[in-house]
Protein backbone atom coordinates (compact mmCIF):
# COMPACT_ATOMS: atom_id res chain seq x y z
CA UNK A 1 0.00 0.00 0.00
CA UNK A 2 2.90 2.06 0.69
CA UNK A 3 5.98 1.82 -1.59
CA UNK A 4 9.20 4.28 -0.62
CA UNK A 5 11.50 3.76 -3.10
CA UNK A 6 15.23 5.45 -2.86
CA UNK A 7 14.21 8.54 -1.43
CA UNK A 8 15.93 11.09 -0.95
CA UNK A 9 15.35 14.80 0.49
CA UNK A 10 17.86 18.09 0.67
CA UNK A 11 17.06 20.92 2.63
CA UNK A 12 19.84 23.14 0.91
CA UNK A 13 22.99 21.32 1.88
CA UNK A 14 21.21 19.76 4.48
CA UNK A 15 20.24 16.06 3.77
CA UNK A 16 17.35 15.23 5.99
CA UNK A 17 16.10 11.50 3.99
CA UNK A 18 19.34 9.59 2.31
CA UNK A 19 18.11 6.85 0.01
CA UNK A 20 15.16 5.54 1.87
CA UNK A 21 13.23 2.65 1.28
CA UNK A 22 10.45 0.48 2.83
CA UNK A 23 7.50 -1.08 1.87
CA UNK A 24 4.15 -1.74 4.00
CA UNK A 25 2.07 -4.05 3.43
CA UNK A 26 -2.07 -3.70 3.24
CA UNK A 27 -3.43 -3.91 6.64
CA UNK A 28 -0.38 -3.41 8.22
CA UNK A 29 0.20 -0.99 11.14
CA UNK A 30 4.02 0.32 10.96
CA UNK A 31 5.64 2.18 13.48
CA UNK A 32 8.65 5.17 12.45
CA UNK A 33 10.74 5.08 14.77
CA UNK A 34 13.21 7.87 15.49
CA UNK A 35 14.92 10.77 17.63
CA UNK A 36 13.79 14.49 17.02
CA UNK A 37 14.89 15.33 13.89
CA UNK A 38 16.02 12.27 12.45
CA UNK A 39 13.79 12.58 9.20
CA UNK A 40 10.42 11.08 10.38
CA UNK A 41 8.24 14.23 9.28
CA UNK A 42 9.83 15.21 6.34
CA UNK A 43 8.82 11.67 4.95
CA UNK A 44 5.58 11.76 6.42
CA UNK A 45 5.53 15.04 4.12
CA UNK A 46 6.82 13.90 1.22
CA UNK A 47 4.32 10.52 1.50
CA UNK A 48 1.32 13.04 2.01
CA UNK A 49 2.45 14.94 -1.35
CA UNK A 50 2.76 18.13 0.77
CA UNK A 51 6.23 18.20 -1.05
CA UNK A 52 8.33 16.26 -3.42
CA UNK A 53 11.33 14.03 -2.60
CA UNK A 54 14.82 15.48 -4.20
CA UNK A 55 15.13 11.60 -5.61
CA UNK A 56 12.91 8.40 -5.39
CA UNK A 57 9.48 7.40 -6.09
CA UNK A 58 7.17 7.39 -3.65
CA UNK A 59 3.48 5.00 -4.47
CA UNK A 60 0.55 5.53 -2.18
CA UNK A 61 -2.62 2.66 -2.74
CA UNK A 62 -0.52 1.95 -5.90
CA UNK A 63 -0.51 5.55 -6.85
CA UNK A 64 2.32 8.11 -7.42
CA UNK A 65 1.74 10.58 -5.30
CA UNK A 66 3.49 13.43 -7.50
CA UNK A 67 2.26 12.44 -10.84
CA UNK A 68 -1.37 11.49 -9.53
CA UNK A 69 -1.23 13.77 -6.37
CA UNK A 70 -4.82 13.95 -5.68
CA UNK A 71 -5.82 11.02 -6.70
CA UNK A 72 -2.91 9.55 -3.84
CA UNK A 73 -4.52 12.47 -1.69
CA UNK A 74 -7.94 10.66 -1.64
CA UNK A 75 -7.07 7.92 -0.50
CA UNK A 76 -5.00 9.12 2.48
CA UNK A 77 -5.67 10.20 5.50
CA UNK A 78 -2.97 12.76 7.56
CA UNK A 79 -2.50 13.28 11.20
CA UNK A 80 0.03 16.42 10.95
CA UNK A 81 2.77 16.49 14.18
CA UNK A 82 1.24 19.36 17.09
CA UNK A 83 -2.21 19.83 14.96
CA UNK A 84 -3.52 23.46 16.24
CA UNK A 85 -6.63 23.30 14.42
CA UNK A 86 -9.28 26.24 13.40
CA UNK A 87 -9.75 27.46 17.19
CA UNK A 88 -12.87 29.41 16.10
CA UNK A 89 -14.59 26.40 14.27
CA UNK A 90 -16.85 23.93 15.89
CA UNK A 91 -15.67 20.45 15.79
CA UNK A 92 -18.64 20.07 13.53
CA UNK A 93 -18.00 22.33 11.38
CA UNK A 94 -14.74 22.07 10.95
CA UNK A 95 -15.20 18.38 10.13
CA UNK A 96 -18.49 19.63 7.99
CA UNK A 97 -15.63 21.27 5.83
CA UNK A 98 -13.02 18.87 5.87
CA UNK A 99 -15.33 16.10 4.27
CA UNK A 100 -16.62 18.26 1.78
CA UNK A 101 -13.16 18.12 0.37
CA UNK A 102 -12.32 14.97 0.92
CA UNK A 103 -15.63 13.00 0.17
CA UNK A 104 -15.49 12.55 -3.78
CA UNK A 105 -19.62 11.74 -3.96
CA UNK A 106 -21.98 12.99 -1.92
CA UNK A 107 -23.06 9.24 -1.64
CA UNK A 108 -19.52 8.92 0.01
CA UNK A 109 -19.89 12.22 2.40
CA UNK A 110 -23.06 10.88 4.26
CA UNK A 111 -22.81 9.96 7.53
CA UNK A 112 -19.13 9.83 7.80
CA UNK A 113 -18.86 12.81 10.26
CA UNK A 114 -21.46 10.92 12.61
CA UNK A 115 -19.43 8.01 11.81
CA UNK A 116 -15.91 9.40 12.53
CA UNK A 117 -17.25 12.11 15.99
CA UNK A 118 -18.24 8.29 17.30
CA UNK A 119 -14.98 6.45 16.97
CA UNK A 120 -12.95 9.05 18.45
CA UNK A 121 -15.96 9.39 21.14
CA UNK A 122 -16.20 13.09 20.44
CA UNK A 123 -20.29 13.07 20.35
CA UNK A 124 -20.05 15.22 23.58
CA UNK A 125 -18.12 17.52 22.39
CA UNK A 126 -19.29 18.52 18.97
CA UNK A 127 -20.79 22.14 19.17
CA UNK A 128 -18.07 23.04 21.24
CA UNK A 129 -15.50 25.79 19.63
CA UNK A 130 -11.64 23.93 18.80
CA UNK A 131 -10.47 26.32 20.98
CA UNK A 132 -11.93 25.67 24.31
CA UNK A 133 -10.93 21.67 23.92
CA UNK A 134 -8.02 20.22 25.85
CA UNK A 135 -5.10 19.15 23.92
CA UNK A 136 -6.29 15.30 24.16
CA UNK A 137 -9.65 16.35 22.23
CA UNK A 138 -7.72 18.40 20.09
CA UNK A 139 -5.79 15.52 19.17
CA UNK A 140 -9.16 13.30 18.59
CA UNK A 141 -10.19 15.73 16.04
CA UNK A 142 -7.18 15.87 14.39
CA UNK A 143 -7.30 11.81 14.07
CA UNK A 144 -11.62 12.46 13.71
CA UNK A 145 -10.61 14.52 10.35
CA UNK A 146 -7.95 12.00 9.20
CA UNK A 147 -10.19 8.81 9.30
CA UNK A 148 -13.02 10.94 7.40
CA UNK A 149 -14.25 8.74 4.35
CA UNK A 150 -12.57 5.93 5.38
CA UNK A 151 -8.74 6.55 3.38
CA UNK A 152 -6.85 3.63 3.10
CA UNK A 153 -3.83 4.84 3.98
CA UNK A 154 -3.02 6.35 7.26
CA UNK A 155 -0.47 8.63 7.83
CA UNK A 156 -0.11 9.58 12.01
CA UNK A 157 2.62 11.96 12.72
CA UNK A 158 3.23 11.53 16.48
CA UNK A 159 -0.06 10.67 17.39
CA UNK A 160 -0.14 10.00 21.54
CA UNK A 161 1.94 13.16 22.11
CA UNK A 162 0.98 15.51 24.79
CA UNK A 163 -1.95 12.80 26.03
CA UNK A 164 -2.61 11.87 29.26
CA UNK A 165 -1.92 8.24 30.22
CA UNK A 166 -5.70 7.24 29.76
CA UNK A 167 -5.87 9.35 26.53
CA UNK A 168 -3.11 7.29 25.15
CA UNK A 169 -4.27 4.01 25.87
CA UNK A 170 -7.43 5.18 24.01
CA UNK A 171 -5.39 6.27 21.32
CA UNK A 172 -3.56 3.08 20.83
CA UNK A 173 -6.61 1.10 21.35
CA UNK A 174 -8.22 2.65 18.20
CA UNK A 175 -5.03 2.56 16.09
CA UNK A 176 -5.06 -1.10 16.88
CA UNK A 177 -8.49 -1.56 15.83
CA UNK A 178 -7.55 -0.24 12.14
CA UNK A 179 -5.38 -2.94 11.37
CA UNK A 180 -6.58 -5.24 8.80
CA UNK A 181 -8.41 -2.95 6.79
CA UNK A 182 -6.67 0.23 6.74
CA UNK A 183 -3.05 0.76 6.15
CA UNK A 184 -1.38 2.45 9.23
CA UNK A 185 2.15 4.66 9.40
CA UNK A 186 2.91 6.37 12.52
CA UNK A 187 5.65 8.17 13.90
CA UNK A 188 6.71 8.20 17.56
CA UNK A 189 9.96 8.87 19.64
CA UNK A 190 8.64 6.77 21.95
CA UNK A 191 10.14 3.26 21.38
CA UNK A 192 7.92 1.69 24.00
CA UNK A 193 4.62 3.32 22.36
CA UNK A 194 5.56 1.46 18.66
CA UNK A 195 5.81 -1.58 20.22
CA UNK A 196 2.94 -1.98 21.57
CA UNK A 197 0.87 -1.28 18.46
CA UNK A 198 2.91 -2.14 15.69
CA UNK A 199 3.27 -4.90 13.64
CA UNK A 200 6.64 -3.74 12.49
CA UNK A 201 8.91 -1.08 12.96
CA UNK A 202 11.44 0.85 11.08
CA UNK A 203 13.75 2.76 12.61
CA UNK A 204 15.02 5.52 11.38
CA UNK A 205 18.52 8.06 12.70
CA UNK A 206 19.97 10.89 10.43
CA UNK A 207 17.70 10.18 7.85
CA UNK A 208 18.98 6.29 7.40
CA UNK A 209 16.93 3.02 7.92
CA UNK A 210 19.10 1.44 10.10
CA UNK A 211 16.78 -1.17 11.57
CA UNK A 212 13.34 -3.38 10.21
CA UNK A 213 11.58 -5.97 12.20
CA UNK A 214 9.08 -6.22 14.42
CA UNK A 215 9.92 -4.95 18.38
CA UNK A 216 10.55 -8.73 19.76
CA UNK A 217 12.38 -9.78 16.56
CA UNK A 218 14.28 -6.35 17.33
CA UNK A 219 15.09 -7.21 20.65
CA UNK A 220 15.88 -11.00 20.39
CA UNK A 221 18.36 -9.96 17.49
CA UNK A 222 20.15 -7.69 19.77
CA UNK A 223 19.77 -9.26 23.49
CA UNK A 224 19.58 -12.98 22.67
CA UNK A 225 19.00 -13.37 26.68
CA UNK A 226 16.26 -13.65 29.35
CA UNK A 227 16.02 -10.56 31.76
CA UNK A 228 14.47 -10.85 34.85
CA UNK A 229 13.55 -7.97 37.16
CA UNK A 230 13.17 -8.45 41.39
CA UNK A 231 12.32 -6.69 44.31
CA UNK A 232 13.74 -8.97 47.29
CA UNK A 233 13.74 -7.95 50.86
CA UNK A 234 16.33 -9.00 52.79
CA UNK A 235 20.19 -8.36 53.25
CA UNK A 236 21.23 -7.08 49.33
CA UNK A 237 24.92 -8.20 49.50
CA UNK A 238 24.16 -11.75 50.11
CA UNK A 239 21.04 -12.00 48.03
CA UNK A 240 23.45 -10.85 45.17
CA UNK A 241 26.08 -13.74 46.12
CA UNK A 242 23.04 -16.43 46.26
CA UNK A 243 21.76 -15.13 42.69
CA UNK A 244 25.49 -14.78 41.08
CA UNK A 245 26.14 -18.45 42.33
CA UNK A 246 23.05 -19.77 39.94
CA UNK A 247 24.07 -22.03 37.40
CA UNK A 248 23.08 -20.33 34.10
CA UNK A 249 22.89 -16.76 35.65
CA UNK A 250 25.02 -14.59 32.86
CA UNK A 251 25.05 -11.72 35.33
CA UNK A 252 23.00 -9.93 38.59
CA UNK A 253 23.03 -6.14 38.75
CA UNK A 254 21.82 -4.36 41.39
CA UNK A 255 19.50 -2.06 40.22
CA UNK A 256 18.56 1.61 42.32
CA UNK A 257 15.03 1.70 44.36
CA UNK A 258 12.08 3.78 43.33
CA UNK A 259 10.77 6.21 45.67
CA UNK A 260 7.23 4.01 45.20
CA UNK A 261 8.99 0.94 46.24
CA UNK A 262 7.67 -0.09 49.67
CA UNK A 263 10.69 -1.59 50.84
CA UNK A 264 13.50 -4.29 49.45
CA UNK A 265 16.25 -4.56 46.77
CA UNK A 266 15.90 -4.19 43.11
CA UNK A 267 18.18 -6.50 40.86
CA UNK A 268 18.11 -7.36 37.27
CA UNK A 269 18.98 -10.97 36.50
CA UNK A 270 20.12 -11.88 32.81
CA UNK A 271 20.32 -15.45 31.80
CA UNK A 272 20.25 -16.95 28.42
CA UNK A 273 17.83 -20.27 29.86
CA UNK A 274 14.58 -19.46 29.54
CA UNK A 275 13.51 -21.29 32.59
CA UNK A 276 15.66 -18.86 35.48
CA UNK A 277 12.58 -17.73 36.92
CA UNK A 278 11.68 -20.20 38.07
CA UNK A 279 15.28 -21.35 39.60
CA UNK A 280 15.50 -17.68 40.95
CA UNK A 281 12.34 -17.74 43.05
CA UNK A 282 13.50 -21.02 44.50
CA UNK A 283 16.63 -20.05 45.56
CA UNK A 284 14.89 -16.60 47.49
CA UNK A 285 12.07 -18.66 49.01
CA UNK A 286 14.31 -21.06 50.18
CA UNK A 287 16.59 -18.97 51.64
CA UNK A 288 13.92 -17.22 54.20
CA UNK A 289 14.25 -13.73 51.82
CA UNK A 290 10.51 -12.38 50.70
CA UNK A 291 9.64 -11.89 47.27
CA UNK A 292 8.16 -9.15 46.45
CA UNK A 293 8.31 -8.99 42.83
CA UNK A 294 9.56 -10.69 40.09
CA UNK A 295 9.00 -9.40 36.27
CA UNK A 296 10.12 -10.87 32.96
CA UNK A 297 11.46 -8.43 30.82
CA UNK A 298 12.72 -7.87 27.84
CA UNK A 299 15.44 -5.53 26.48
CA UNK A 300 13.91 -1.72 26.28
CA UNK A 301 13.29 -0.48 23.08
CA UNK A 302 14.96 2.56 24.60
CA UNK A 303 18.34 0.21 24.92
CA UNK A 304 18.15 -1.39 21.64
CA UNK A 305 17.77 2.27 20.12
CA UNK A 306 20.80 2.96 21.70
CA UNK A 307 22.55 0.03 20.70
CA UNK A 308 21.74 0.54 17.09
CA UNK A 309 22.53 3.99 16.64
CA UNK A 310 25.38 3.50 18.98
CA UNK A 311 24.70 6.85 20.89
CA UNK A 312 24.99 5.45 23.94
CA UNK A 313 28.49 4.07 23.22
CA UNK A 314 29.98 7.38 21.79
CA UNK A 315 28.11 9.08 25.36
CA UNK A 316 29.94 6.77 26.99
CA UNK A 317 33.63 7.31 25.75
CA UNK A 318 33.13 11.19 25.50
CA UNK A 319 32.19 10.69 29.11
CA UNK B 1 -18.57 12.43 -10.05
CA UNK B 2 -16.76 14.76 -12.71
CA UNK B 3 -13.59 16.47 -11.48
CA UNK B 4 -14.93 19.94 -12.49
CA UNK B 5 -17.78 19.16 -10.32
CA UNK B 6 -15.51 18.47 -7.42
CA UNK B 7 -13.48 21.33 -7.99
CA UNK B 8 -16.81 23.90 -7.85
CA UNK B 9 -17.65 21.19 -4.40
CA UNK B 10 -14.14 22.30 -3.13
CA UNK B 11 -14.32 26.07 -3.78
CA UNK B 12 -17.62 26.34 -2.14
CA UNK B 13 -16.63 24.42 1.10
CA UNK B 14 -13.45 26.78 1.20
CA UNK B 15 -16.05 29.91 0.64
CA UNK B 16 -18.10 29.24 2.86
CA UNK B 17 -15.77 28.02 5.61
CA UNK B 18 -13.96 31.78 5.38
CA UNK B 19 -17.15 32.92 4.91
CA UNK B 20 -18.05 31.22 8.42
CA UNK B 21 -14.75 32.42 9.90
CA UNK B 22 -15.49 36.21 9.45
CA UNK B 23 -18.98 36.31 10.36
CA UNK B 24 -18.73 34.30 13.55
CA UNK B 25 -16.23 36.11 14.47
CA UNK B 26 -16.55 39.98 15.86
CA UNK B 27 -13.32 41.22 13.61
CA UNK B 28 -15.22 42.13 10.50
CA UNK B 29 -17.78 43.83 12.49
CA UNK B 30 -15.51 45.52 14.08
CA UNK B 31 -13.73 46.82 10.94
CA UNK B 32 -17.15 47.49 9.28
CA UNK B 33 -17.52 49.99 12.44
CA UNK B 34 -14.57 51.83 11.52
CA UNK B 35 -15.24 51.51 7.87
CA UNK B 36 -18.48 53.51 8.38
CA UNK B 37 -17.16 55.97 10.59
CA UNK B 38 -14.77 57.06 8.16
CA UNK B 39 -17.09 57.50 5.39
CA UNK B 40 -19.58 58.58 7.33
CA UNK B 41 -17.91 61.23 8.15
CA UNK B 42 -16.24 61.55 4.52
CA UNK B 43 -19.83 62.13 3.35
CA UNK B 44 -21.24 64.43 5.57
CA UNK B 45 -18.09 66.92 4.89
CA UNK B 46 -17.86 66.31 1.50
CA UNK B 47 -21.53 67.02 1.35
CA UNK B 48 -21.06 69.91 3.56
CA UNK B 49 -18.74 71.52 1.30
CA UNK B 50 -20.36 71.27 -1.83
CA UNK B 51 -23.81 72.34 -0.07
CA UNK B 52 -21.57 75.64 0.75
CA UNK B 53 -19.30 76.25 -1.90
CA UNK B 54 -20.81 74.49 -4.73
CA UNK B 55 -19.88 76.27 -7.66
CA UNK B 56 -20.58 75.39 -11.42
CA UNK B 57 -23.22 73.76 -12.73
CA UNK B 58 -22.40 69.41 -11.94
CA UNK B 59 -22.76 69.98 -8.44
CA UNK B 60 -23.75 66.69 -7.84
CA UNK B 61 -21.23 65.45 -10.26
CA UNK B 62 -17.99 66.86 -8.81
CA UNK B 63 -19.73 65.63 -5.19
CA UNK B 64 -19.57 62.34 -5.63
CA UNK B 65 -16.55 61.94 -7.67
CA UNK B 66 -14.82 63.87 -4.32
CA UNK B 67 -16.86 61.23 -2.21
CA UNK B 68 -15.84 58.32 -4.32
CA UNK B 69 -12.29 59.51 -4.02
CA UNK B 70 -12.09 59.58 -0.76
CA UNK B 71 -14.01 56.32 0.23
CA UNK B 72 -11.31 54.75 -1.50
CA UNK B 73 -8.77 55.76 0.70
CA UNK B 74 -11.32 53.78 3.70
CA UNK B 75 -11.18 50.88 1.47
CA UNK B 76 -7.11 51.13 1.36
CA UNK B 77 -7.16 51.52 4.76
CA UNK B 78 -10.18 48.55 5.67
CA UNK B 79 -9.31 45.77 2.82
CA UNK B 80 -5.75 44.77 4.67
CA UNK B 81 -7.33 43.50 7.95
CA UNK B 82 -9.61 41.25 6.18
CA UNK B 83 -6.91 39.51 3.88
CA UNK B 84 -4.30 39.26 6.44
CA UNK B 85 -5.95 36.31 8.09
CA UNK B 86 -6.56 34.60 4.94
CA UNK B 87 -3.09 32.42 4.28
CA UNK B 88 -1.06 33.78 7.04
CA UNK B 89 -3.41 31.98 9.58
CA UNK B 90 -3.02 29.34 7.91
CA UNK B 91 0.37 28.85 8.24
CA UNK B 92 0.60 30.39 11.53
CA UNK B 93 -1.33 27.27 12.77
CA UNK B 94 -0.11 24.88 10.71
CA UNK B 95 -3.36 23.99 9.24
CA UNK B 96 -2.05 24.92 5.80
CA UNK B 97 -0.29 21.64 5.92
CA UNK B 98 -3.78 19.96 5.87
CA UNK B 99 -4.93 21.52 3.53
CA UNK B 100 -2.96 20.81 1.22
CA UNK B 101 -2.75 17.76 1.74
CA UNK B 102 -6.48 17.29 0.88
CA UNK B 103 -7.48 16.07 -2.35
CA UNK B 104 -7.77 19.64 -3.71
CA UNK B 105 -6.08 21.69 -5.92
CA UNK B 106 -3.83 24.82 -5.30
CA UNK B 107 -6.53 27.00 -6.63
CA UNK B 108 -9.23 25.75 -5.65
CA UNK B 109 -8.35 27.47 -2.53
CA UNK B 110 -6.66 30.37 -3.67
CA UNK B 111 -10.28 30.69 -5.26
CA UNK B 112 -12.85 30.07 -2.41
CA UNK B 113 -10.31 32.33 -0.30
CA UNK B 114 -10.78 35.08 -2.92
CA UNK B 115 -14.27 35.22 -3.24
CA UNK B 116 -15.14 34.90 0.50
CA UNK B 117 -12.86 37.47 0.82
CA UNK B 118 -15.18 39.44 -1.90
CA UNK B 119 -17.90 38.97 -0.09
CA UNK B 120 -16.79 40.63 3.27
CA UNK B 121 -15.87 43.41 1.40
CA UNK B 122 -19.10 43.79 -0.10
CA UNK B 123 -20.71 43.64 2.76
CA UNK B 124 -19.29 46.30 4.23
CA UNK B 125 -19.29 48.57 1.11
CA UNK B 126 -23.19 47.80 0.91
CA UNK B 127 -24.05 49.64 3.95
CA UNK B 128 -22.52 52.61 2.28
CA UNK B 129 -25.75 52.95 -0.41
CA UNK B 130 -27.57 54.42 2.76
CA UNK B 131 -25.89 57.62 1.69
CA UNK B 132 -26.79 57.86 -1.96
CA UNK B 133 -30.11 56.55 -1.18
CA UNK B 134 -30.79 59.08 1.48
CA UNK B 135 -29.44 61.87 -0.83
CA UNK B 136 -32.24 60.58 -3.09
CA UNK B 137 -34.77 60.97 -0.91
CA UNK B 138 -34.02 65.05 -0.85
CA UNK B 139 -32.77 65.57 -3.94
CA UNK B 140 -33.24 63.25 -7.02
CA UNK B 141 -30.68 62.92 -9.56
CA UNK B 142 -28.76 60.55 -11.63
CA UNK B 143 -27.46 57.35 -10.81
CA UNK B 144 -25.39 56.42 -13.33
CA UNK B 145 -22.70 58.49 -11.89
CA UNK B 146 -23.44 56.62 -8.15
CA UNK B 147 -23.10 53.26 -10.22
CA UNK B 148 -19.80 53.89 -11.87
CA UNK B 149 -18.51 54.76 -8.68
CA UNK B 150 -19.20 52.05 -7.23
CA UNK B 151 -17.98 49.52 -10.00
CA UNK B 152 -15.26 51.45 -9.65
CA UNK B 153 -15.19 50.54 -5.37
CA UNK B 154 -15.47 47.07 -6.31
CA UNK B 155 -12.81 46.99 -8.27
CA UNK B 156 -10.08 48.73 -6.49
CA UNK B 157 -11.18 46.51 -3.86
CA UNK B 158 -10.53 43.26 -5.55
CA UNK B 159 -7.27 44.61 -6.64
CA UNK B 160 -6.28 45.39 -3.15
CA UNK B 161 -7.79 41.66 -1.77
CA UNK B 162 -5.14 40.10 -4.62
CA UNK B 163 -2.50 41.52 -3.52
CA UNK B 164 -3.28 41.57 0.00
CA UNK B 165 -3.62 37.58 -0.50
CA UNK B 166 -0.22 37.32 -2.04
CA UNK B 167 1.13 39.05 0.61
CA UNK B 168 -0.49 36.89 3.41
CA UNK B 169 0.60 33.90 1.56
CA UNK B 170 4.19 34.99 1.71
CA UNK B 171 4.55 35.08 5.82
CA UNK B 172 3.05 33.81 9.20
CA UNK B 173 3.40 37.00 10.73
CA UNK B 174 0.01 38.97 11.18
CA UNK B 175 2.24 41.86 11.59
CA UNK B 176 4.21 42.00 8.72
CA UNK B 177 1.26 40.94 6.35
CA UNK B 178 -0.49 43.73 7.15
CA UNK B 179 2.06 46.42 7.46
CA UNK B 180 3.19 44.50 4.04
CA UNK B 181 -0.02 45.09 2.28
CA UNK B 182 -1.15 48.34 3.43
CA UNK B 183 2.37 49.85 2.17
CA UNK B 184 2.10 47.57 -1.21
CA UNK B 185 -1.47 48.79 -2.02
CA UNK B 186 -0.59 52.42 -0.88
CA UNK B 187 1.99 52.54 -3.53
CA UNK B 188 0.04 51.67 -5.84
CA UNK B 189 -1.76 54.24 -5.50
CA UNK B 190 1.00 57.08 -5.16
CA UNK B 191 2.84 55.73 -7.63
CA UNK B 192 2.60 58.32 -10.51
CA UNK B 193 1.56 61.28 -7.38
CA UNK B 194 4.47 63.27 -7.85
CA UNK B 195 5.38 64.62 -11.59
CA UNK B 196 8.47 66.34 -9.89
CA UNK B 197 10.05 63.22 -8.79
CA UNK B 198 11.03 61.70 -12.29
CA UNK B 199 10.95 62.09 -15.73
CA UNK B 200 8.29 62.30 -18.37
CA UNK B 201 9.30 58.87 -19.75
CA UNK B 202 9.03 57.08 -16.12
CA UNK B 203 5.68 59.03 -15.58
CA UNK B 204 3.88 57.91 -18.10
CA UNK B 205 4.93 53.87 -17.11
CA UNK B 206 4.06 54.46 -13.91
CA UNK B 207 0.66 55.82 -14.47
CA UNK B 208 0.09 52.91 -16.05
CA UNK B 209 0.20 50.94 -13.29
CA UNK B 210 -1.00 53.58 -10.41
CA UNK B 211 -4.31 53.02 -9.03
CA UNK B 212 -5.37 56.86 -9.40
CA UNK B 213 -5.07 56.99 -12.98
CA UNK B 214 -7.19 54.46 -13.30
CA UNK B 215 -9.74 55.05 -11.04
CA UNK B 216 -10.90 58.19 -12.06
CA UNK B 217 -12.64 57.81 -14.50
CA UNK B 218 -15.08 55.37 -12.77
CA UNK B 219 -15.59 58.41 -10.27
CA UNK B 220 -16.31 60.58 -13.00
CA UNK B 221 -19.14 58.55 -13.84
CA UNK B 222 -17.91 56.05 -16.54
CA UNK B 223 -17.49 52.24 -16.44
CA UNK B 224 -14.18 52.32 -19.27
CA UNK B 225 -14.03 48.70 -20.61
CA UNK B 226 -10.24 49.98 -20.64
CA UNK B 227 -9.87 50.65 -16.69
CA UNK B 228 -11.68 47.42 -15.99
CA UNK B 229 -9.69 45.28 -18.05
CA UNK B 230 -6.43 47.04 -15.96
CA UNK B 231 -8.05 45.70 -12.65
CA UNK B 232 -8.74 42.26 -14.37
CA UNK B 233 -5.07 42.56 -15.31
CA UNK B 234 -3.98 43.22 -11.70
CA UNK B 235 -5.87 41.09 -9.65
CA UNK B 236 -5.07 38.09 -12.17
CA UNK B 237 -1.63 39.05 -11.71
CA UNK B 238 -1.67 38.90 -8.41
CA UNK B 239 -3.10 35.42 -8.16
CA UNK B 240 -0.98 34.05 -10.05
CA UNK B 241 2.12 35.23 -7.90
CA UNK B 242 -0.15 33.60 -4.76
CA UNK B 243 -0.26 30.64 -6.60
CA UNK B 244 3.41 30.16 -7.46
CA UNK B 245 4.02 31.41 -3.56
CA UNK B 246 1.42 28.54 -2.42
CA UNK B 247 3.50 25.94 -4.89
CA UNK B 248 6.99 27.33 -4.13
CA UNK B 249 7.11 24.67 -1.30
CA UNK B 250 7.49 22.23 -3.31
CA UNK B 251 10.70 23.75 -5.12
CA UNK B 252 12.81 23.33 -2.39
CA UNK B 253 15.42 20.65 -2.47
CA UNK B 254 14.65 19.96 -6.16
CA UNK B 255 17.49 18.98 -8.54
Amino acid sequence: MIEVQNVTKYYGQVCALNHVSFDVQKGEIVGLLGPNGSGKTTLMRILTGFFPPTEGKVRVAGLDVETSSLEARQRLGYLPESVVLYPDMTVTSFLNFCVRVKGNAAAQRRGQVDRVLHECSLEHMAQRHIGTLSKGYRQRVGLAQALLCEPEVLILDEPTVGLDPNQVIEMRDLIKSLGGKTTVLLSSHILHEVGLTCHRVIIIDKGNIIAEDTAAGLSEKVQGATRIQLRVVGPQAEILSALRALPNVKDVQPQETSNLDVGGHRFVVLSPEKTIARDVAQVIVNRGWALHELTPTTLGLEELFVRLTGTGEQGKEAA
Amino acid sequence: MTASTKALTNFWAVVIKELRSYFLSPFIYLISAVFLLLSGYYFYTDLIFYVQYGFGTNILVNFWQLFFTDLRLVVLLTVPFLTIRLFTEEKRLGTIELLLTYPMRDSELYWGKFVACSIATLFMLSFTILYPTLLYSVQPFDWTITIAGYVGLICISLAFIACGLFISSLTDNLGVAGLSALGISLLFWILSWNDGATNQGVLRWLAEVSMVTHFQSFAQGFIDSKEVSFFTVFVLFFSFLTLRSLEARQWRGRK
